[in-house]
């Protein structure tokens, strides 16, 4: 058995604690009127326009010497040319300080949605990579797979992180039905009214699936469809250690599959809910299977890096470093189906070149250069290069390192995924940001271990676990 | 000198595996072993040096992938720019992404023919070349141990006896 060690827990607590606090401090940082982010606008503004004052002087010089040279003769014209344009500085001034007002609002708006996006992108990071080592683990079961037997308690620990982590989620989603946050644009008022200023006749067009009540159910269903399997197969799981027939076993491979089935709809149903409707008016047909790469990399990267640390701590002797080299070549693979769909859904928008879908990467371009395109070496190349040889993926300093990478350019993916739509041009990677991460890091840390101890580190019932313990390539 | 072998016929690949390793740890040099089918971890066993293919397959996979960036530069921005869909044709680095199935697939071309070849090459198969295997049935169910004599002809044939292979002859090779 494992023990949950105190020095674990302080950490797990302490990243908690720290990131809470860090969490709250972000919420109060936010401006509490468009006045002041207008201020904030006005020095920024003004301290790229120094200039203006000497241009201004001059053109007043010019106005003077022309009214001089022309007074006698043109005395009444001038005067009335002077008043027409007076009128139209003072209109355009008008207007001028309407469209401050208007982006000083959105702006507002942006910086107030930022501190509940930051806590979305982390939730969501670790939300999915658990979800995913849940749906990896049910793949090995439904395949009766022999090589993974040795690593079945790390990934179901792991999964011990899905309860609290999709409680905080369903608790912020139905914020967001309540209207207390405003990630979701399409639930703001008016938007399928056709008598409303606020009627959007695209979003009108989709309300059939995207409304919030039919949005609310279909999240709760997801979530305790996910729980319910992960509670099933743990039980049977740990059934299985003393039982003397194949029940347990059988149970559970019969669970993975009935899951499997039920996750590869749902999972797309969800990136569409809770991802890509933050975009309303965009859509792609292959969403939701590269969010599934995205977690689907992570989540095995995750598992690599969990066992090679408890392996690190002699917890695991039955696992040889075979099993580590199967992880890393699923590292590997996962990395080029992820850059595989990433491009494609890039591509094809790229080629058809439709204003209503380019729009999308277009705003990721202008807006999110540096982190868009720094996923293609954290993602691709560097996992590519780092973990192609066969030697290398069984030294767990090499898979460390690349999954660190991985994992960050995941973050980032899920980051330019979320922060778009909800913080625009106003993004920026700080304190809320960071110590988001830094909490469900934590919730993540003090799940996982102490699922892990409370059963026995080896699945010992299993009947294809000689297979995995004699396992080399 | 003569040139005599020892041919030691088995029927059954881990008999084969159990065999191979006991004539190695009797530290008998085995000159070759011919299987109807690949036996895992058989060139392990044999004491093989690790194979270097897969460093072959990346090179060739990075020379399919220059091969393709210069055709495609060649053939869609030097030699005959034309206007697809609007794309701009004036630059390959701007219109790089439509050329990235054909970066990746000549570069998997590559890897996977080049490495076919290889492979042919330095298991010294041909066409038209005459069969090296000494015995037919190698190609249906039975496996064979070629070892060869150095004096110790009573001393193979014991060891080999022992480790259950169903036939054993001494042949004079050219």
């Amino acid at each position: 058995m494992y023990q949950f060690s105190g020095k674990i827990k302080t950490f797990a607590l302490t990243l908690m604690v720290v990131g809470a606090l860090g969490i709250i401090s972000g919420f109060l940082g936010t401006p509490s009127s468009v006045e002041e982010v207008k201020e904030q606008l006005h020095n920024a503004h003004s301290a790229h326009g120094a200039h203006a004052p000497k241009a201004a002087h001059v053109e007043e010089a010019h106005v003077e010497h022309h009214s001089d040279a022309h007074q006698t003769s043109h005395d009444t014209h001038a005067e009335a040319a002077h008043d027409a344009h007076a009128e139209t500085a003072h209109q355009d001034a008008h207007e001028i300080v309407d469209h401050e007002d208007t982006h000083a609002a959105h702006v507002f708006h942006q910086l107030k949605n930022r501190p509940w996006a930051a806590f979305y992108v982390a939730l969501f990071f670790f939300f999915g990579v658990t979800l995913l080592v849940l749906a990896f683990n049910a793949i090995q079961r439904a395949a009766q797979s022999g090589w993974s037997i040795v690593l079945f308690r790390v990934m179901e620990a792991i999964s011990g992180n899905l309860l609290p982590v999709t409680i905080i989620l369903l608790i912020f989603l139905l914020l967001g039905s309540a209207h207390v946050h405003h990630l979701f644009v399409w639930m703001a008022e008016g938007t399928v009214d056709p008598t409303s200023a606020n009627y959007d006749a695209i979003i009108d067009g989709k309300s059939w699936w995207l409304n919030v009540p039919g949005w609310t159910i279909r999240s709760i269903v997801y979530i305790v469809g996910w729980n319910l399997y992960r509670h099933l197969s743990r039980k049977a799981s740990i059934a299985q250690d003393e039982a003397g027939d194949l029940v347990n076993y059988y149970k559970n491979f019969k669970y993975a599959v009935a899951f499997l089935a039920f996750f590869l709809f749902t999972e797309s149903m969800m990136s569409w809910d809770w991802i890509m409707s933050l975009d309303p008016h965009w859509f792609s047909t292959l969403f939701g299977w590269y969010v599934l790469a995205t977690f689907m990399v992570s989540a095995v990267t995750v598992i690599a890096i969990v066992t090679v640390y408890l392996q690190s701590k002699g917890h695991l002797p039955f696992v040889n470093n075979s099993h580590i080299h199967d992880l890393a070549k699923f590292m590997f693979g996962f990395s080029i189906f992820w850059t595989y769909l990433w491009f494609s859904q890039f591509m094809l928008i790229w080629y058809a070149d439709m204003p209503e879908e380019t729009t999308y990467f277009v705003q990721r371009f202008e807006e999110y250069k540096l982190p868009f395109l720094a996923m293609i070496p954290m993602n691709f190349i560097f996992p590519i290069l780092v973990l192609i040889n066969s030697d290398y993926k069984r030294i767990p300093q090499f898979v460390i390192g690349a999954g660190v990478v991985v994992l960050l350019g995941h973050y980032i993916d899920v980051f330019i995924m979320i922060m778009p739509a909800t913080v625009g041009e106003s993004w920026s990677f700080g304190i809320p940001e960071l110590s988001s991460i830094l909490f469900f890091l934590g919730l993540f840390v003090y799940a996982t271990f102490s699922s892990l101890a409370k059963a026995p580190l080896l699945a010992k019932g299993n009947p294809f676990l000689k297979e995995s313990e004699t396992f080399h390539y | 000198m003569s040139n005599k072998v020892i041919h030691a016929l088995y029927n059954d690949d881990d008999i084969l595996m159990d065999a191979v390793k006991k004539v190695k740890a009797a530290h008998h040099h085995i000159d070759e072993v011919f299987t109807p089918f690949p036996v895992h971890g058989l060139d392990k066993a044999m004491g093989l040096a690790p194979t270097k293919i897969a460093i072959t397959s990346f090179l060739y996979g990075l020379t399919g992938l220059s091969f393709a960036i210069w055709m495609t530069n060649y053939m869609m921005i030097q030699d005959w720019p034309q206007d697809i869909g609007g794309k701009p044709n004036f630059s390959w680095f701007v219109n790089m992404p439509a050329f990235v199935p054909i970066m990746f697939e000549l570069t998997v071309f590559f890897a996977a023919h080049l490495m076919v070849i290889t492979f042919y090459m330095r298991s010294r198969i041909w066409p038209f070349k005459s069969a090296e295997n000494p015995d037919v049935r190698t190609t249906d169910d039975h496996f064979l141990m070629e070892i060869a004599i150095h004096g110790n002809e009573e001393e193979l044939t014991t060891l080999l006896n022992e480790t259950g292979a169903v036939e054993i002859n001494v042949i004079e090779k050219e």
